[in-house]
């Protein structure tokens, strides 16, 4: 299971406003490879995102070092940071809002990216468009491609935000709580896209999200943070396993349905139940 | 003091645009001092249903009371008027970008003409520093953002809260903590609480019914243990097993199989039934329309 860094973070300390909210944070992606980042609200995960993509607030002082290959993304002159924007790195950001322009349509939004980054014509960047709009289980992606954000639901706002974001094949993906305005089932089905992005096309992913059970069904490290620090990192068996901070191990208590089975699964009528082992993938459908 | 929605129908127009069914005749009650889950495909109307029990979203069909009168239309500004507050699922909505959180927490006091309480106190009740009260919303993660607007609804003391997914962005521990003071506030001043969320764990937590929706219709309603324990409705079964589990074992959930559908064109017959394991003939042909569970393996008899 080697496979090829792409995104190497190390010390990278961010301050706004003389407070200093990333304290040194080290992080590394891998070719392939989903990195989950968990960690307490406020605690600079989404900052951390921010940074490598270099979106940070106004008036914030970044140090430290973001290496993409061998360029530097702290260093970078904007118009070289502009293209690595979008085309080789691109974010879901937490807020679909902030992904989505409101006044245009989702298509515009979706081809223009591509015909700027990937120099498509308008058909082919069209095709495109519904296709990756299919991919994230939007209905009727045909006609959905002339909507406005607004007309469409929270979580499909979601899911249109991680089509853009996936528009133009990026090499890295940070993804930015992707799926807490989905329920579990089209949940499920993001995570498989992401999954054979990763495992078909190489792509490297920072995966935010506070919903261990996501963690364990998709992250291959796993990192925590806590108030500006990575205070673990490690396989994912690991860390949700034997967590070795406190802090981690009082998410995993804290999980309100650790206790008894989880509920009946089995798609037959309730008495016939045949539980199937819980730890065995169901439903295939990849 | 009951929030009653019978038979509501509620359609998106826009121009140029098929027509969006988005909730297709959906029947719920909520009673004072009770905590409803409302749970579902994303898409599948929450947002909507909830929208319209507020006042903001024009009822197509059927009727929607509030301590037995009907809920008037409203702008936002005077919803406060109504008794009834929401938490919107984009915490943006919920409050306005250019004033400090403060100010907007001490409007809900007023309302309340709660001059015991200050905005601080309210941020500390969610777990935020009280210093934050002078910050604006951008200032605030995500998960912080979605505490300041929970807390400015708690100020106005609604006789009804709604929650539009409004804890999504914490992680586990605040969730169960903000849940349970959300639940304990409203039933301790026997307020109801419509409580919408994809997290089906946190509705376990601390909903006494669940209400299970798909594609504009509620499904299966129940006895929040009872649905956990013996979900009926094959859409509430495929739902329920999709959760996926922190044991580190990376199994991806299960998908539900076949095309999420779209509202401007619904399936004839049971909704669910182009997705349903066990379709049997009737329900191509004729939609279940009784509850609790509106499936024809479950026919009241
Ligand atoms: N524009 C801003 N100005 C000043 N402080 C900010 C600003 N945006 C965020 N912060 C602060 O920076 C810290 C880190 O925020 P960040 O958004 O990275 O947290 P997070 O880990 O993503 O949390 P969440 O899980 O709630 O989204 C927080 O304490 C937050 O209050
Ligand atoms: N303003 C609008 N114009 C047209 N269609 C709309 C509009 N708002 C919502 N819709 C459509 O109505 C349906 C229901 O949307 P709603 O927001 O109620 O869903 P939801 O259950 O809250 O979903 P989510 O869990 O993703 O937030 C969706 O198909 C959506 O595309
Ligand atoms: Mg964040
Ligand atoms: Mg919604």
């Amino acid at each position: 299971m080697t496979s090829r860094s792409v995104l190497d973070i190390s010390g990278l300390k961010v301050s706004i406003g003389g407070r200093e909210v990333l304290r040194g944070v080290d992080l590394s992606l891998a070719e392939g490879r989903v990195h989950g980042l968990a960690g307490e609200s406020g605690s600079g995960k989404t900052m951390t995102g921010l940074a490598v993509l270099g979106l940070l607030p106004h008036g914030a002082r970044a140090t430290g070092r973001i290496a993409l290959g061998d360029r530097d993304l702290l260093t970078l002159p904007p118009r070289e940071l502009n293209r690595v924007r979008g085309g080789e790195v691109a974010m879901v950001f937490q807020d679909p809002a902030t992904s989505l322009h409101p006044m245009l349509t989702v298509g515009r939004q979706l081809t223009e990216h591509m015909r700027h980054h990937l120099g498509v014509d308008k058909a082919e960047a069209r095709a495109r468009a519904v296709e990756l709009l299919g991919k994230v289980r939007i209905p009727g992606a045909d006609e959905a491609f002339g909507r406005f954000p607004h007309q469409f639901s929270g979580g499909m706002r979601q899911r249109v935000a991680i089509a853009i974001a996936l528009a133009c094949s990026p090499k890295v993906l940070i993804a930015d709580e992707p799926t807490t305005a989905l329920d579990v089932t089209v949940q499920a089905g993001v995570l498989r896209l992401l999954r054979g992005l990763c495992d078909e096309l190489g792509l490297a992913v920072l995966l935010v999200t506070h919903d261990l059970g996501v963690m364990s069904a998709i992250a291959d490290e796993v990192s925590v943070m806590r108030e500006g620090l990575v205070v673990e990192t490690g396989p994912r068996g690991q860390v949700l396993r034997e967590p070795a901070h406190p802090y981690t191990r009082s998410l995993l208590d804290a999980l309100p349905d650790s206790s008894p089975e989880p509920p009946g699964s089995a798609p037959e009528p309730p008495d016939a139940r045949t539980d199937s082992s819980p730890d065995s993938p169901t439903g295939e459908t990849a | 003091m009951t929030l009653d929605i019978r038979d509501l129908v509620v359609e998106h127009r826009s121009p140029g645009r098929p027509v969006v069914r988005a909730v297709a005749g959906a029947s719920l009650t909520v009673s004072p001092g009770e905590v409803v889950g409302l749970v579902g495909e994303s898409g599948c109307g929450k947002s909507t249903l909830a929208r319209a029990a507020c006042g903001l979203n024009p009822v197509t069909e059927g009727s929607i009371t509030f301590e037995g009168r009907p809920v008037a239309p409203l702008g936002l500004r005077r919803r406060r008027e109504t008794g009834i507050q929401m938490v919107f699922q984009d915490p943006y909505a919920s409050l306005n970008p250019r004033r400090r959180v403060g100010d907007q927490i001490a409007d809900g006091l007023r309302t309340a003409r709660d001059t015991a309480a200050t905005p601080a106190d309210l941020l500390e009740r969610v777990g935020l520093p009280r210093d934050f009260a002078g910050r604006h919303p951008h200032e605030f993660s995500g998960g912080q953002r979605q505490r300041v607007a929970i807390a400015r609804a708690l100020a106005a003391r609604p006789r009804m809260l709604i929650g539009d997914e409004p804890i999504s962005a914490l992680d586990a521990s605040a969730q169960a903590q903000v849940a349970t003071l959300m639940r304990d506030l409203a039933v301790d001043a026997g307020a109801g609480l419509l409580f919408i969320s994809h997290d089906l764990s946190v509705v376990r937590l601390i909903a006494d019914r669940i209400a299970v929706m798909y594609l504009g219709r509620i499904v299966e309603v129940g006895d929040t243990a009872e649905v956990w324990a013996n979900p009926r409705h094959p859409y509430t079964r495929a739902l329920l097993g999709a959760i996926p589990r922190p044991d580190g074992m990376g199994v991806l959930p299960a998908e539900l199989p076949g095309d999420v559908p779209d509202p401007a064109n619904p399936p004839g017959g049971c909704r669910f039934h182009p997705r349903c394991p066990l379709v049997m003939d009737v329900c191509r042909d004729e939609e279940p329309r009784f509850g609790p569970v509106a499936c024809w393996l479950h026919e009241a008899k």
